[in-house]
């Protein structure tokens, strides 16, 4: 390096470290510098915020973090995880770009693939924090790939979840077992059973879990998807809702638009079958009183969709070490096992079993699952997430198809 | 900062370029024109069958103790959120909804809920329902704080005098002056109606949803190129609302030529037993569903397990209460500072404008059009420009600034609400005050304030609802740093916990109910003495 | 009442609205003086009112100036001019009490003021009046507790807006001998306003009429 240039950057340094109050976060690998550097200060944890249990569990957390490193957590409650996006995307384009408002997001899928592809999110970080390894990481692809996407170190797993459907024991006999099924049962039960409206996720989820189930080969749906391809390989799944819409709840003339309006229409006993991408969702609802007790959980034989949610840290947040120590703690065992008891949340672990010590274990082992939740070995095969592409494009589809 | 996305212009997208690549998007959108269409309609359909209520009521009205308490009824309902409304309506209505409950399965024979589109249906008239309730209220308060000025009653008199049905006299002699006191507020209602959100997410058609819903979910879509089409979504939809306005304002001039011969034709009576029947009966009947609408929150707060068709939940249970309750104290306490702190600024700056503007005799001008630009343009599509421009001055989130940004909002409705309970106050009041040798301040505290407690004091009840119910500012501007009663409520909506929702919708319609309930029993407990100063009451 | 009584005098006052010629006027007023001011509506009778107390919008041009003795008013604010307004209607605020309206009209530094509040409606025939609400007196009671409100605040001139049209016959007759009665008494130069002949006549001083 030529003296001037080094004379440049000292000078440079010396007025970015006038300008910013705040010191630029320590590299992620030097951990006892995040956490020193973490301590004191206030992480604004950008959460969607639609389930009191949820918000419960943050508020244990904050008080845990409090005790442990001293870092002030501040969960700001969304309705939609892309405001906090909105908030980023703003102030990147003001050009403040050190000391941005929010610090953590719950996010995955879209909202991920979005904010990376915009340069949105600071890291690599993720893969440096000490709990990462009881993830598993080299034998668990779920947290390497969030829907296909290369995670690149750029969030930390927070959370795994599947769909399931569930249905109300004291209405239906014998749930179906796969989509025809689901088909052949909606035809002799007209109006008792939908899906939310596509973009939603989980309705998204629903016509992807259908694509995966009706195609013969399903490898091509895992890389970005090719014009050419589409029609053909998504003809089954367009014949199938075709039949399907006109047994729906208002013969598919309206949809419910979340998860939520989903399980009211259960609560009130205009569907018979619902789906989630909770396995411990009926069993937290019932406790809630919001679904009857006769509420039982099933999967489809083929296996179901799943995915996992991380904690992603904006590029220009102002508070990365107290949001990488956050992070980190939600993967210890402690908070791990604390999220995954149903009396608490009921939200699985990312962390895998045999990562753990047997006293970390015996954490996992004392949880009670809940009286309509599926036990782990009978959740069946975990199908992976589509690429973006491809969700893209069937969304769009359905859009133009049954959107008049 | 709306226009220019629009146009394909946001950098930080990597959209450097000006084109019309957006605009395109937006036309091949399945279900546009009839997006645009629903919100058109809903907008004029809405406000004219909500004044019409109105009207009719006021018509019929004869200031007997049923007319007054109707009245009162309906001013606090004013303070119920839009959310909670529509929420309370979905759980009215629904199939499954409570009305069918109390009829089934004795009247009905349903031992599960019929599977009929009542909610979101197609055309939207759950929707304009759930609009309606909204507006009835707020047109009847208008018009009752612009009323008094008009004398009315010896207006009627001098009709009845004439030999007119009192209904009729009404019609032909006060709604004529009364109405273009109140056509700001119509306007007002006009825009909100075409451009809603909250309403149109649980009650409008969702196959497609009304425009604005869809530019919301444009501008949430996770695809971020998506916002270039919601920012063309939005100076379309401020298109949508100026037509509304537009045709509403054609409407207008056609009425008046019309009714030039009605109002001159001599006709005394006919007509005015429905008027009588007929104003009263509508007005009960809003009034008995928002009321219905909001028992049926109150019965989910506190509802175990419900099944269908139970007329009442099996159990009840204060549990709801205890999880939410703990955690409100921050957000009220920030709802209230922010909302006074907003609602007191407004009612300096507006106040002084009208004093100022009383004093030297200005007409209004047409710039304050201006004003009321944050009431028809989309807030999701301009809130984004604001949150770049207050980072641009390295204004970071904070109380401070959420205030400011519900100035935006609150300044227009409280000046609306009380410039022309100002404008028309009697100047000679003033005048008779300077001529007894008072100074103009002193003439401004001591009459012309007192003379204008009563509307001012609904306006600042009005502002300070706005102010509550402001969402998207409050998080955006306050980048979560604010939580106010208002962000919880629409984060844990977005759960779709009824019971909790029903919970955090009550306690958001406490501090606007307060306020209308001050603003109401203020001026009648100051003015126990005064018989001319209890008119508005 | 007022020991050093003065001529109100309008000299050569012109009042204009864009370009037009409304009224001109070149008059004296005497104390204790009634100068009746009579025309058709349109005539600019209100707006020389406006002009004299010092209401005038500024759509209005006015040329010329108004003096009280040798005080120039015309260049001062309404407050300051000490010239009292008698509308049509009585105008008692009626946020206030009967007390209260006549305590507003008294000078900040007034002496006494229980004591002249209590004597002014001694005067009208109101005794014992302070605490009642003005909306429960009659009209007649009204406009005499709007001209002691007038008289207590000391004007050093009266301007008069057809304050006795909206009066019955038998209650215009007293009001304009008490008015008139007053007024004199008081020794203050008076322009009223009127349609009304039998108010010049009451009133019993010289006549303008505006075309």
């Amino acid at each position: 390096m030529k003296p001037r240039a080094t004379l440049a950057a000292a000078v440079a340094t010396v007025m970015l470290s006038l300008a910013l109050p705040v010191a630029a976060a320590p590299a992620p690998g030097d951990w006892d510098a995040v956490l020193d550097a973490a301590e004191g200060q206030t992480v604004y944890w950008n959460a969607w915020a639609g389930e009191e249990r949820t918000n419960a569990y943050i508020s244990w957390v904050a008080e845990q973090v409090d005790a442990l490193y001293g870092v002030e957590l501040v969960h700001v409650k969304l309705g939609d995880t892309s405001e906090a996006v909105s908030r980023v995307l703003a102030e990147k384009q003001a050009g403040n770009d050190d000391q941005g408002s929010v610090d953590m997001i719950w996010i995955n899928g879209e909202n991920f693939a979005a904010m990376k592809a915009n340069e949105l999110l600071f890291g690599p970080w993720a893969d440096s924090l000490p709990n990462y390894a009881l993830t598993d990481p080299d034998n668990t692809p779920a947290v390497r790939y969030d829907w296909t996407i290369p995670v690149d170190g750029l969030e930390s797993p927070w959370s795994s979840s599947q769909v399931v459907f569930y249905y109300d024991t004291a209405l239906v006999e014998d749930h179906p077992d796969n989509m025809p099924a689901l088909l052949e049962w909606a035809a002799q039960h007209p109006g008792e059973f939908t899906y939310p409206q596509v973009p939603n996720f989980l309705g998204n989820a629903f016509i992807t879990q259908a694509l995966l189930e009706l195609s013969d080969t399903t490898d091509l749906f895992y890389k970005p998807m090719q014009e050419e391809d589409f029609d053909a390989a998504t003809a089954p799944l367009w014949e199938f809702l075709d039949q399907l819409h006109p047994h729906l709840w208002r013969s598919g003339r309206a949809f419910p638009s979340n998860s939520a309006d989903l399980r009211s229409l259960m609560s009130d006993s205009e569907i018979s079958i619902a789906l989630s991408f909770s396995t411990t969702e009926a069993s937290g609802a019932i406790a809630n009183y919001e679904l009857p007790k006769t509420v039982r959980s099933y999967v489809h034989d083929s296996g179901m969709i799943g995915n996992m949610s991380f904690m992603a840290i904006p590029y220009n947040a102002q508070h990365k070490a107290g949001a990488m120590v956050v992070a980190n703690y939600l993967m210890s065992p402690e908070a791990q096992a604390e999220k995954q008891d149903p009396a608490v949340w009921g939200s699985n672990t990312v962390l895998s079993m045999k990562m753990l010590s047997p006293d970390e274990r015996a954490l996992f082992d004392g949880i009670d699952l809940g009286i309509a939740t599926l036990p782990p070995d009978e959740l069946g095969e975990v199908l992976g997430q589509p690429h973006p592409s491809w969700v893209d494009a069937i969304v769009e589809a359905w859009q133009e198809r049954y959107v008049n | 900062m709306v226009l220019l996305p629009a146009f394909g212009y946001l950098p930080v997208l990597g959209g450097n370029t000006f084109h019309l690549e957006a605009w395109q998007d937006l036309w091949a959108r399945a279900g546009l024109g009839h997006s645009v269409w629903l919100s058109y309609a809903s907008g004029l359909i809405t406000t004219l069958v909500a004044l019409f209520i109105v009207v009719l009521f006021l018509a019929a009205s004869q200031g007997t103790w049923i007319d007054r308490t109707i009245r009162r009824m309906v001013s606090p309902l004013l303070a119920i959120p839009h959310a909670a409304v529509a929420f309370g309506l979905a759980f009215l209505i629904a199939p499954s909804g409570l009305l069918v409950r109390w009829v089934s399965p004795g009247l009905t024979g349903w031992e599960r809920p019929p599977d009929l589109l009542i909610i979101n249906d197609p055309s939207g008239l759950a929707l304009m329902a759930g609009l309606i309730l909204k507006e009835v209220p707020f047109l009847l308060l208008m018009s009752l704080a612009a009323l008094p000025q008009l004398r009315p009653d010896s207006r009627v008199v001098l009709a009845r005098s004439l030999g007119y049905a009192p209904g009729i006299a009404w019609l032909k002699c006060v709604f004529p002056a009364l109405y273009p006191l109140i056509r700001l507020p119509v306007y007002a209602v006009i825009a909100y109606a075409t451009s809603v959100v909250d309403m149109a997410l649980i009650l409008g058609p969702t196959l497609p949803p009304t425009l604005s819903v869809s530019i919301l979910n444009w501008f949430n879509d996770p695809d971020l190129s998506r916002r270039f089409m919601a920012s063309a979504g939005a100076v379309l939809q401020l298109g949508v609302t100026l037509a509304a306005l537009l045709s509403w304002w054609i409407g207008e001039q056609a009425v008046k030529c019309l009714s030039q011969r009605w109002l001159t034709n001599g006709a005394r009576s006919s007509g005015s037993t429905a008027i009588a029947v007929g104003g009263r009966a509508l007005l009960i009947t809003v009034t008995l569903l928002a009321i219905s609408a909001l028992f049926g929150l109150a019965l989910f707060s506190v509802a175990g397990f419900w099944r269908f068709p139970d007329a009442l939940p099996g159990t009840f249970t204060l549990d709801h209460w205890q999880r939410i309750l703990p955690s409100v104290a921050t957000p009220l306490i920030n709802t209230l500072s922010v909302g006074l702190t907003a609602t007191l600024i407004a009612c300096v700056l507006v106040v002084a404008t009208l004093e100022h503007a009383a004093r030297h005799h200005l007409a209004a001008r047409r710039v304050q059009w201006l004003l009321y630009l944050p009431l028809i343009v989309p807030q999701v599509a301009f809130l984004f420009g604001l949150v770049v421009a207050a980072e641009s001055i390295a204004i970071r989130p904070q109380h401070a600034l959420v205030v400011a940004t519900h100035l935006l909002f609150v300044i227009p409705y409280l000046y609306l609400s009380l410039s022309e309970a100002y404008r028309r106050l009697d100047p000679r009041w003033g005048q008779v005050a300077l001529s007894l040798g008072v100074s103009p301040w002193r003439a401004f505290w001591q009459v012309r304030l007192p003379l204008l407690l009563a509307p001012l004091l609904t306006a600042c009840a009005v502002s300070l609802a706005v102010s509550i119910g402001q969402y998207l500012p409050t998080l955006l501007l306050g980048g979560g740093r604010v939580p106010t009663i208002t962000t919880e409520a629409v984060a844990m909506a977005s759960g779709g916990n009824r019971r909790l929702v029903a919970v955090l919708a009550l306690l958001q319609a406490l501090l606007p109910f307060i306020g209308f309930s001050l603003a109401l029993l203020i001026p009648r407990f100051v003015w126990a003495k005064r018989r001319q100063m209890r008119g508005a009451a | 009442m007022t020991p050093n009584l003065q001529t109100l005098h309008i000299k050569q006052l012109k009042l204009t609205l864009a370009g037009d010629t409304l009224l001109a006027m070149h008059r004296d007023i005497a104390p204790g003086e009634v100068l009746t001011v009579m025309g058709p509506s349109g005539s600019g009778k209100s707006t020389l009112l406006a002009y004299l107390a010092g209401f005038l919008s500024p759509a209005f041009q006015a040329q010329g100036e108004l003096y009280l003795g040798d005080k120039r008013l015309d260049t001062l604010p309404a407050e300051h001019r000490g010239i009292g307004l008698l509308f049509q209607d009585p105008m008692l605020f009626p946020h206030l009490s009967v007390g209260g309206n006549l305590h507003f009209g008294l000078p900040r530094r007034a002496r006494d003021k229980n004591a002249q509040v209590a004597k002014a409606l001694e005067q009208i025939g109101l005794a014992g009046f302070e605490t009642r609400d003005p909306a429960t007196l009659s009209g007649g009671q009204q406009s005499r507790v709007a001209l002691m409100r007038l008289l207590l605040s000391r004007p050093r001139a009266v301007l008069l807006d057809e304050p006795f049209s909206k009066l019955d016959t038998a209650l215009r007759q007293e009001m304009r001998a008490l008015v008139f009665g007053q007024l004199r008494e008081a020794g203050l130069p008076t322009l009223l306003v009127t349609h009304d002949e039998a108010d010049a006549a009451a009133a019993g001083g010289p006549i303008v009429v505006l075309e």
